[in-house]
């Protein structure tokens, strides 16, 4: 048996409210997940009501900036900066910013096409 | 208020087999804020996909850890599986659910004994990585491996396992449960073990929701989710319970990792009782192409594996959301307010695999 | 609930009993049947295709096709036993000993028998590890030896429409399916 989930579009400025819907229904962060593509990323924020599994989508170009949630869901910080530092997503006010020392590599920005 | 200072602890540490750094702000003996940093063993193994064709990069994604291996292969072929639309055989999905469970075994027999080890318990931690060896030498009899064990393969699995040596194994795990039974007796009542677990690091139920912990971390604050129950491999077909606990503190989460130790046990009694005859595996042929998330409950709690196809035998992208990332938020949320002489169990009690977070 | 002393027991049983270690190196461990320690190869049979080099995750395989010589780096091998799943010969397998333990990295290299002279399609002097095949399908019977051979599962034969198709990006440049085919009508290109 497969699982089956919810894959939604949204637009990057929709997802703090979608963050804050999450946070009211007393949903978990599950994951946020960034995948470079020509000119930009897309990036997937999932969530979890119990065993409910509801995934955003945001498409996003290179030089667009992007809010944190990290002050919703505090975890998000870690995902944030591993985005912000392997792909060079623009994230701005993560709760807990290791600016760009999260991961301690030498090439900048390494899965960024 | 006392005066604040900062104590750096690890990356190397007695406590800790892997390398994660904790800056931690103390009020003379008290913990009030803890700073995880990681990062000393990045590898980028996640950038390999792009070199990689999707058949071989099993071998490397199993690389990422050596506990969970078997689990990172198998969520990698499952997501693979579902791009593709295949059905794997039901033999190969009970395969694997056996796999799956003695790997939860032995990781939590190992957890157990680093724990006893943390709070300088040593003879105890002998006590339990003896009995790991003989899980460890079951997957050396049947894969081939102790550590990688390299049997997963996109549309099944690549070794059978016949009755004879099923039922050895069984008769293996009946003999250990009876003296694994006594060993975490000592854990549950001793009352050395007890004075250091319980009422330390309290997650309550909000928070772990908050801060999004996974597994027995979740488990032990009382929220019963178990990505088993979703019904990957075989486990639609085996009745198990949730375990859960409600003192939300450290020995809640020893509580629930020995509660699933016993369970992994009965999960293996019924899969080889109810296992069928069959093939081990079917071909897939071409490249996939397509995108599917998977989430797979680890012993360390639910890892996601997602995996996007552009049609060709390189993928796009292969990211495994490893259940200790998501357990940080958590750890730090716990050493709030602690006192520094806990934080070796503390970081324990997460049950925290680096080589998983770095990837 | 809690009691002191719980682990007394075990103590006082393992003073009494057995160790639960051996003594190595007098006594040696046994390894399982399965036990992946060392890659070996049936040198004879093999086709030089390249194909266990392509698959190997760590790149510790090398197959000079001219020279017919396949060595491998045993200690950059990962044992994952990839090549023994690839080979289309099954000329490759585990075996259940470790590599001993030296002070340099070992290659190991092992030297085919020279190409008879039939055989001399086979192993193809010219370099087409960049190469694709072609069938000429003027000549072809469509008889679909080439895609019962190739190693790759690369080439599709349909018989009753008279197509012949490769898969380019699968394809392992081995040349099997020239050496194969019973009317010499595949070519590199």
């Amino acid at each position: 048996m497969r699982e089956n989930y919810e894959l939604t579009v949204i637009d990057s400025t929709e997802l703090p409210l979608k963050a804050l819907e999450m946070k009211r229904n007393n949903a978990r962060l599950v994951q946020i997940c960034a995948t470079s593509i020509e000119g930009g990323y897309e990036l997937s924020y999932s969530f979890a009501m119990d065993y409910e599994f509801i995934n955003y989508r945001i498409v996003l170009d290179a030089d667009v900036k992007i809010v944190s949630i990290s002050d919703l869901f505090p975890s998000a910080a870690f995902y944030e900066n591993e985005m912000k530092e392997l792909f060079g997503v623009k994230i701005e006010s993560i709760g807990l910013d290791y600016d760009n020392k999260f991961y301690r590599i030498e090439v900048e920005a390494p899965f960024k096409k | 208020m006392g005066k604040r200072s900062i104590v750096p602890f690890g990356p190397q540490h007695p406590v800790l087999p892997e390398p994660i750094h904790l800056d931690l702000v103390l009020e003379d003996e008290k913990v009030i804020e803890a700073i995880p940093s990681i990062g000393f063993i990045h590898r980028g193994l996640e950038k390999l996909i792009e070199k990689r064709d999707f058949n071989d990069y099993m071998y490397v994604i199993e690389r990422i850890c050596g506990i969970c291996s078997f689990m990172h292969g198998m969520g990698y072929c499952e997501a693979l599986e579902r791009i593709f639309d295949v059905e794997i055989p039901d033999r190969s999905k009970y395969l694997r659910t056996i796999w799956c469970e003695m790997s939860r075994t032995h990781s939590h027999l190992l957890w157990l004994g680093l724990l006893a080890d943390a709070f300088g318990f040593e003879a105890l931690f002998y006590q339990c990585w003896r009995m790991r060896e003989k899980i460890l030498d079951m997957f050396e009899a049947s894969t081939g491996g102790r550590v990688i064990f390299s049997v997963n393969k996109v549309g099944g699995v690549l070794k059978d396992m016949d009755k004879q040596m099923l039922e050895s194994f069984v008769k293996e795990f009946d003999a250990m449960e009876e003296e694994l039974k006594k060993l975490c007796d000592v854990f549950l009542t001793d009352i050395t073990v007890i004075s250091r677990l319980k009422n330390v690091g309290v997650l309550s139920k909000e928070d772990a929701i908050t801060y999004g912990a996974v597994g027995p971390m979740m488990r032990a604050s009382g929220i019963a989710i178990d990505t088993r129950k979703l019904g990957y491999a075989a486990y639609n077909d085996i009745d198990f319970k949730i375990i859960t606990s409600n003192n939300c503190d450290s020995y809640a989460r020893c509580e629930v990792r020995i509660g699933e130790l016993f369970q992994s046990f009965d999960i293996i009694r019924k899969a080889v009782k109810q296992i069928p005859d069959g093939d081990i595996a079917t071909t897939v042929k071409g490249n996939p192409n397509g995108e599917a998330f998977v989430r797979l409950e680890q012993p360390r709690g639910e890892a996601i594996f997602y995996i996007k196809a552009n049609g060709t035998k390189y993928l796009d992208r292969a990211r495994v959301r490893t259940p200790t990332f998501t357990n940080l938020a958590p750890l730090t949320k716990i050493l709030q307010g602690c006192d520094y002489a806990d934080v070796p169990i503390l970081v324990l009690t997460i049950d925290p695999c680096v080589s998983c977070t770095e990837r | 609930m809690a009691k002191p002393m719980k682990f007394a027991g075990f103590a006082l049983k393992n003073l009494f009993s057995k160790p639960a270690t051996y003594g190595y190196p007098f006594v040696k461990k046994e390894y399982k049947e399965r036990y992946r320690g060392k890659i070996v190869i049936d040198i004879d049979d093999c086709l030089f295709c390249g194909l266990c080099s392509r698959k190997c995750p760590s790149g510790a395989i090398t197959v000079d096709r001219n020279a017919r010589t396949w060595s491998i780096e045993r200690m950059g091998c990962v044992q994952c036993a990839n090549c023994v799943e690839g080979c289309p010969k099954n000329c490759l397998h585990t075996e259940n000993a470790y590599t001993d333990p030296a002070a340099e990295k070992v290659v190991d290299t092992y030297q085919g028998k020279p190409v008879e002279k039939k055989e001399e399609a086979a192993a193809p002097a010219e370099d087409i590890s960049d190469k694709l095949p072609v069938a000429n399908l003027d000549e072809c019977v469509f008889c679909g030896l080439c895609a019962k051979n190739c190693p790759a599962n690369a080439i599709t034969v349909d018989r009753p429409n008279k197509t012949w198709t490769l898969d380019e990006s699968a394809c392992a440049h081995c040349g099997v399916c020239k050496a194969k085919c019973p009317k010499k009508c595949i070519e590199f290109k």
